[in-house]
Order: structure tokens, then C-alpha cells, then sequence
């Protein structure tokens, strides 16, 4: 019988280094919030038009992975595979501190982010956003009562039915951000059912694949590496979510291809776009998903820095593929009359421009080093991390 | 202090179009009206849906080279602008439209279309956005958190979102940094019985091509004429029920 | 466990650090009872117009902003607009004039609204978005 035995990260140099600069990415997302809040969104890219840029790219990449993060201890606990279990509590960590690096962000950005009491106690149930403040909060609850369960050797037993709520707690949130954008019946390119059910196969991607590389990095600060029989499992894992995630996005475009009504918005996306044309194919595609689907699945590249290598394209890939998502679905001109050409001081009819600024990528980062250093600073304190294995029949 | 004597019993709403002509109006001209209106409300009571607020749109008559109504708008809320149309506050905007196949030219005023179902009112979190009894979609910026998510949901582009610090603001129009706005339909106007800015603006251009007024009473000349002559809203397959028309598309 | 851990402290281990802090907090205790902090000085603000307040002035210092808050409420969202507990009305009343007979803002130093806000060191946020001077043409009081 196998038996994991956990540990929590001693300081070291690697460690103290990391966390440097996890720390000075997040200062710089203070900063660039900072300046946002106080001289005001004109200072962003961030217009009438496009009134959602890079911090919300990187908050929804976040946000999505980090309900993906749970899928780890999710495979442990509500499909009982004991050989995922090591890495069960790290990825409930991870699960909270990307969701808090992801809120973080969205806070940040708000025009009025001193109003965030105003918030939580005045809602509109009919908002797909109030019920994702509800669904993110309670999901961080339902994940800390996971790890409790975990933790404490008197609660394992009931790890498998909290295991089941967070679970099915997850697909509901993910479902609820796939939605802020479905339900949206203004803008062509957000419109669709497909929304919810994509973002709940990205959260698997991208949830698995900062797994992946965030629980790497903690096992080299640690001076040790992860159990490469369950980082292959994880590798097959990750090689398929994205192939996944490609199907449904498939599905998505040549859905609105069939439409007439709907071609000059895919011909948009897909030919005349320019950056957004080359995020798509180049980025999102290409770099994305087919080169790490081969890295990732094929024998031949089964060495540890092929992984590495595939797990960061698939990041890129993701912020890319929010990016046109978001920002590309921005930008594009709503059809108000069709069958004319229109021109207006407010650009109707016009493709909008949008150049991010320094100030939002800051802040879009800072998400990310703040769920870096909530991490860090999670394993130093209670033992997250596993040793190897103790026991025979090491599959 | 109220403006005027309240007493309902008495109340004797007339609407008139301030045009300096001071012709006598007394053929349906639109925005001019020499009628009584026994429903009007005092200002101590609130809004009712006894009162649905609209406004055609005549394309016909509306001219391509003119923007009375823009400036209009932005002198009565004091929309200064600092030369940064990408961000600068838009609550209506002229829209110069050309047939693809025929040629056809025309121009319009498009502002916040005022929808019963507003997707705006929909979606925001806190409930900021919200549509009045008498049918004024408004934003009540003492709740806005500046999400801009109604921003997204518009079908209609018609919000702006106030990118930096505002001084001088009219004492009408409350506008700050960091929260969402649009088209009030001149409501701190309309409930002192006068017409929206960009009415009297349009009909004092001469051009006469906004009516205002109250939908549900059969009496009111935008309702004759919402009865009497083809009218349509924009995007009208997302069946919002707008309260503003456009004739002449 | 702690309180326990903690008296044991006291009585078996007094520490230079237990001293320093029963000496400050005895000291800032006693300089307090001499009422050395007793004097700041109260807000000065210009007098407003007209004969008196919509309401009592002490009822106005402790419910001023319910006032506001809910007449904001009724007339956002209702439309309705009694000038009673208005903000408006406030300003039209509360408004000084600088020498060249223009209104100041009266959230400018030395002002109504920010001398006792600066006294309670409570910031409010009303003019980020209302205008803190009344339009040029003042209105009756009630």
C-alpha cells in the first residue's frame, strides 16, 4: 500500500530568489494599478470600445485556471485514483492562489475599485457577474475545507464528498465565466452556448499545465522533482485538454461560418485581422496547441524539457486565445444597420484600435506573481508538498 | 424648493418648444403640444408606469451636415471632452449611414435606446443600472463600480465610461471618474416637464426631427404618430422593445 | 492556554520588555488625564444663508448623511425631487461667495463640508461627481 508522506518547502536560495521576484511582479501590478486608479483608464489602452483589455485577459486566464488547478486532487478524490493523491493538496493550493492572483486583477482594474463593499452587499441576481462573486468567494471556502480534509487525518474520510462539491462547485463557476461572455447577445463573436462548455475544457488546459509548471518549480526550489510516473499521467492529461479545447473551438468558429450573417466577424478573426489574424493561427493554433499536442503525446519528445517547453507554449497559447477572445470580440464593430456602411464620431462601423499599456500588462502580471507568492508562501508554512513515495507497485 | 405650484388638482402641464420664433404652434409640430396632461406627476411623488417616455427619430428630416443635437447634449451636461475621442464621453452621436447597394445617404442621432429589456440593466452586478417606472434606463452612479460589463452587454454602444478626474460639473448632471453613463433622456428635464436637450436643439435647428413624449398616452402626438406611420427599432430581433423609434430606415 | 501562560509570566518572569510597555501605556495614560490632547480646535466654516437649517442642527450633525443617502435613493431611482433633504439644496445654501462675489466650492478649505469632514477625519466622496458650487441662478429657500 502506498503512503504519501508531505513536507513543507525549507528556505533556501532558489527559494528566497523566487520569491523575489514573484514579489517584484506583484509590486509592479500594484503600481500600474496605482497609476490606473488615480489619473484614471485613460491612461490604458482601454477605451469606449474596447472597454475590457489585458488586465481582464489575464484575469480570466487566471481565473479559468485556477478551477482547472483543482482537476489534479479532483482525479485523486471524486475518481479515486490514489496514484494523483501526492499532489491532491498542492493543487488545491495552486486552485486558491491563481483565483486570488485572477480577483485580484479584476478588483484592481475596476473604475471604482473603492466600491468593492458596495459589491458584496448590494447584488442583481439576474447578473451572471453577481452570481460569479458568490461562486468565486464560495469557492475558495469549499477549497479551504478540501484541504482541512486533507490535512487533518481524523477528516480523511470525508475528502471524497467535499472532493465531489468542490468538483461539481468548479464546473458551476467555470460554467459562470464561460457565461459572462455567452449570455452577452450584443456581440457576435461572445453570443453562443459553446462559451460555458469551452471554458470549462480551457480550465482543464490551463489548470494543468501551470500544475504542471508552478508545482515543478516548487519541486527544483526544493531541490527535488516530482514522481515522473505521475508527471506522465499529467502529461497525457495535458496533451489531451488541449486537443479538447481545439475541438470546441472548432466547433465555435465553423458554427458562425455557416451563418452568412456572420462571416465578415470570422473573416475578420481568421484573414483580415492582423494582430488579431496572427494571434489565432500563429499563436493560439500553432504555438498553442499543435506544437505542444505533439510534444506532449508523442514518444519521441518524452524528455522532461520537451514537457516544460510544451507546458509554457500551452500558456502562451491561452493568453492568446483570451486575447482574441476578449479583445478581438471588442473590437469589432457592432452591426446595428445591416446592409449599410457606417461612419460616426464614436466608431460605429469601424474596427476599433487597442494597444495595451504598460500600466495594464503590469497589473496583468502582478495577478500572476501574486498567485506565484501565495503559493510560495503556502508551502513554507504547511507541508503542500510530497516526498516520494513509500511502498511497492509504483505504477 | 419646487419650481412651480404642485397641487395636483390644478396641475396644467403644457409642453412647449422653447423656439425663440414664438410662432404660434398650433399644428402638430412635433415636441409642441397645447394639451393638458392629467396624468403628470408631481415632483413629490415618484415615477409611475402610467408613463412610458419615448422618442422618434424621423430620418427623413434629420440632416447629415448637422449635430444641434450633440452639442445640445453636451452643453446641458456639461460633456467638455479633452480630445481624446477614443475615451472621451459620447452619450448621442450622429451616424452617417450609406446604402451598399444603392447609394442611398442618410444621417442619424443614435443615443441609449432606453429598451424594456434592457441587456445593461441585465448584467450589471450591483444593480446600478436600472430601468425607472416610467421607462428611463439610468445608471445610479452612487452604486457603479466602473466593472463596465454594461458596456459589453449594449447592443446599442451607447454607454461611455469617464476615464479621468471631472471638474465643474453641471449641477443637473453628477459625473465622476471611474463610473459609466449615458443617455439620461434629460430626466432631471423631462421631470420638470420641459423636452429633452436634443429636441428643443433639433426643432429650434428647424429640422424637427426628434419627437418626445409619452408613449402610453393616446393623446400625445408621438403616440399618434407611432400609431399612425411606420416606425422601427434597431436590432429589433433581440425584441428589447426599445422606447426609441426610427422612422424612414 | 494563553492567558494562563501569560499571568505565569508576570509573576514568575518579569521582563524588561513587560516594564516598557506598563511604563508608555501608564505614561500616555496619565499625560491623557491631564487633557493634554484635549485641545483641537473646532471647525471653522462661513455661515450659510437664510434663517436656518431644513432641520435642527443637532439632528443635522448626527443624520445629515441619512439624509442624503436616502433622498439620493428617491430621487435616483424614483424620480423624486424634493429639495428638502437634497444636496442641491445644501449647496445653494451652504455655498459662500469669494470676494468677487463668485460661489466657492464647498469642499474647498476652510469650506463647509471639509472643515468638520477634516475635523472627523471622514472623506467623503460627493464631489468626485456633484458639483460642489450651485448654478449661477441661486434658488429660493424653501
Amino acid at each position: 500500500m502506498k503512503i504519501a508522506y508531505f513536507q513543507s518547502v525549507s528556505s533556501s536560495r532558489g527559494y528566497w530568489l523566487i520569491s523575489a521576484i514573484a514579489g517584484a511582479v506583484t509590486l509592479a501590478g500594484l503600481i500600474g494599478a496605482h497609476h490606473m486608479e488615480n489619473a484614471g483608464h485613460w491612461v490604458t489602452g482601454m477605451s469606449n470600445q474596447v472597454v475590457w483589455g489585458v488586465p481582464h485577459v489575464f484575469a480570466i486566464f487566471l481565473i479559468v485556471a485556477a478551477s482547472g488547478a483543482l482537476n489534479t486532487a479532483s482525479i485523486a478524490s471524486v475518481f479515486g485514483r490514489d496514484d494523483y493523491k501526492p499532489l491532491a493538496r498542492l493543487s488545491a493550493l495552486l486552485a486558491i492562489a491563481l483565483l486570488c492572483g485572477g480577483l485580484a486583477v479584476l478588483v484592481l482594474d475596476l473604475g471604482r475599485p473603492d466600491r468593492l463593499i458596495v459589491a458584496m452587499t448590494h447584488y442583481n441576481f439576474k447578473s451572471i457577474f453577481a452570481w460569479n462573486i458568490f461562486l468565486y468567494i464560495g469557492f475558495m471556502f469549499i477549497v479551504g475545507i478540501y484541504l482541512w480534509m486533507m490535512f487533518e487525518p481524523r477528516m480523511n474520510r470525508f475528502t471524497a464528498q467535499v472532493g465531489i462539491a468542490a468538483f461539481t462547485w468548479r464546473l458551476v463557476l467555470t460554467t459562470g465565466t464561460g457565461s459572462i461572455f455567452g449570455f452577452l447577445v450584443a456581440r457576435e463573436a461572445f453570443d453562443s452556448a459553446v462559451m460555458a462548455p469551452l471554458f470549462v475544457v480551457m480550465s482543464l488546459s490551463f489548470g494543468t499545465a501551470l500544475t504542471l509548471l508552478i508545482g515543478m518549480l516548487i519541486f527544483w526550489i526544493n531541490g527535488a522533482t516530482m514522481d515522473p510516473a505521475l508527471v506522465q499521467k499529467l502529461r497525457r492529461l495535458l496533451g489531451f485538454f488541449v486537443i479538447g479545447v481545439a475541438y470546441l473551438v472548432a466547433v465555435d468558429h465553423l458554427t458562425r461560418l455557416y451563418v452568412t450573417g456572420h462571416h465578415q466577424l470570422e473573416q475578420f478573426i481568421l484573414l483580415e485581422g492582423g494582430t488579431y489574424t496572427f494571434l489565432f493561427w500563429g499563436v493560439q493554433i500553432l504555438l498553442g496547441t499543435v506544437v505542444p499536442a505533439i510534444l506532449l503525446l508523442l514518444p519521441r519528445f518524452g524528455q522532461h524539457r520537451y514537457l516544460i517547453a510544451a507546458a509554457l507554449l500551452v500558456v502562451v497559447g491561452a493568453l492568446a486565445q483570451v486575447y482574441v477572445l476578449i479583445i478581438g470580440g471588442q473590437v469589432f464593430p457592432l452591426e446595428l444597420f445591416p446592409g449599410y456602411a457606417v461612419t460616426s464620431t464614436f466608431y460605429d462601423g469601424v474596427i476599433a484600435d487597442y494597444t495595451p499599456s504598460l500600466a495594464e500588462l503590469a497589473l496583468g502580471m502582478g495577478g500572476l506573481g501574486l498567485a506565484v507568492l501565495v503559493t510560495l508562501i503556502g508551502v513554507r508554512i504547511l507541508p503542500f508538498v510530497p516526498v516520494q513515495m513509500v511502498g511497492e507497485n509504483q505504477d | 424648493m419646487d419650481m412651480k405650484d404642485s397641487s395636483p388638482a390644478s396641475a396644467r402641464r403644457i409642453f412647449f418648444s422653447q423656439a425663440s420664433a414664438g410662432v404660434a404652434l398650433l399644428a402638430l409640430a412635433p415636441g409642441v403640444r397645447l394639451v393638458d396632461l392629467a396624468l403628470a406627476r408631481a415632483q413629490d411623488e415618484p415615477a409611475s408606469a402610467t408613463q412610458r417616455w419615448g422618442l422618434l427619430v424621423d430620418v427623413d428630416r434629420c440632416s447629415s451636415g448637422c449635430d444641434a443635437c450633440v452639442s445640445a447634449c453636451d452643453t446641458e451636461h456639461g460633456l467638455d471632452g479633452n480630445e481624446r475621442p477614443q475615451t472621451d464621453a459620447q452619450w448621442i452621436r450622429k451616424v452617417d449611414l450609406e446604402d451598399e447597394n444603392t447609394g442611398r445617404q442618410l444621417s442619424l442621432p443614435l443615443m441609449c435606446q432606453h429598451c424594456e429589456e434592457p441587456p445593461c440593466v441585465d448584467v450589471c452586478p450591483t444593480g446600478a443600472s436600472f430601468r425607472r417606472a416610467d421607462g428611463i434606463v439610468l445608471v445610479d452612479k452612487h452604486t457603479c463600480i466602473g466593472c463596465r460589463y454594461c458596456m459589453m452587454a449594449c447592443p446599442y454602444k451607447a454607454r461611455s465610461f469617464i476615464h479621468e478626474d471631472l471638474t465643474g460639473q453641471k449641477t443637473h448632471a453628477p459625473r465622476g471618474k471611474g463610473t459609466v453613463e449615458s443617455c439620461t433622456l434629460c430626466v432631471h428635464r423631462v421631470d420638470r416637464d420641459e423636452l429633452p436637450a436634443c429636441v428643443e436643439a433639433c426643432t429650434d435647428a428647424g429640422h424637427e426631427a426628434l419627437v418626445f413624449g409619452d408613449i402610453n398616452d393616446r393623446n400625445d402626438p408621438l403616440a399618434t404618430q407611432l400609431a399612425e406611420v411606420p416606425s422601427h427599432e434597431l436590432r429589433a430581433d433581440l425584441k428589447l422593445n426599445t422606447a426609441v423609434r426610427y422612422r424612414g430606415l | 492556554m494563553i492567558w494562563s501562560g501569560l499571568i505565569e509570566h508576570w509573576f514568575k518572569r518579569r521582563s524588561r520588555a513587560m516594564w516598557t510597555v506598563v511604563i508608555t501605556v501608564g505614561l500616555l495614560g496619565g499625560v491623557g488625564l491631564t487633557g493634554a490632547f484635549a485641545e483641537v480646535s473646532q471647525p471653522l466654516f462661513p455661515s450659510a444663508r437664510g434663517e436656518q437649517c431644513v432641520e435642527p442642527v443637532d439632528v443635522m450633525r448626527r443624520d445629515h448623511f441619512e439624509f442624503l443617502k436616502h433622498q439620493r435613493d428617491k430621487t435616483v431611482h424614483k424620480g423624486i425631487r424634493t429639495p428638502r433633504h437634497s444636496l442641491v439644496g445644501c449647496i445653494d445654501c451652504h455655498a459662500d461667495k469669494d470676494t468677487q462675489g463668485r460661489f466657492v466650492p464647498v469642499n474647498a478649505k476652510g469650506q463647509f463640508c471639509q472643515s468638520c469632514h477634516a475635523y472627523a477625519a471622514v472623506k467623503i466622496d460627493c464631489f468626485s461627481c456633484h458639483a460642489a458650487r450651485p448654478t449661477e441662478r441661486v434658488s429660493q429657500s424653501p
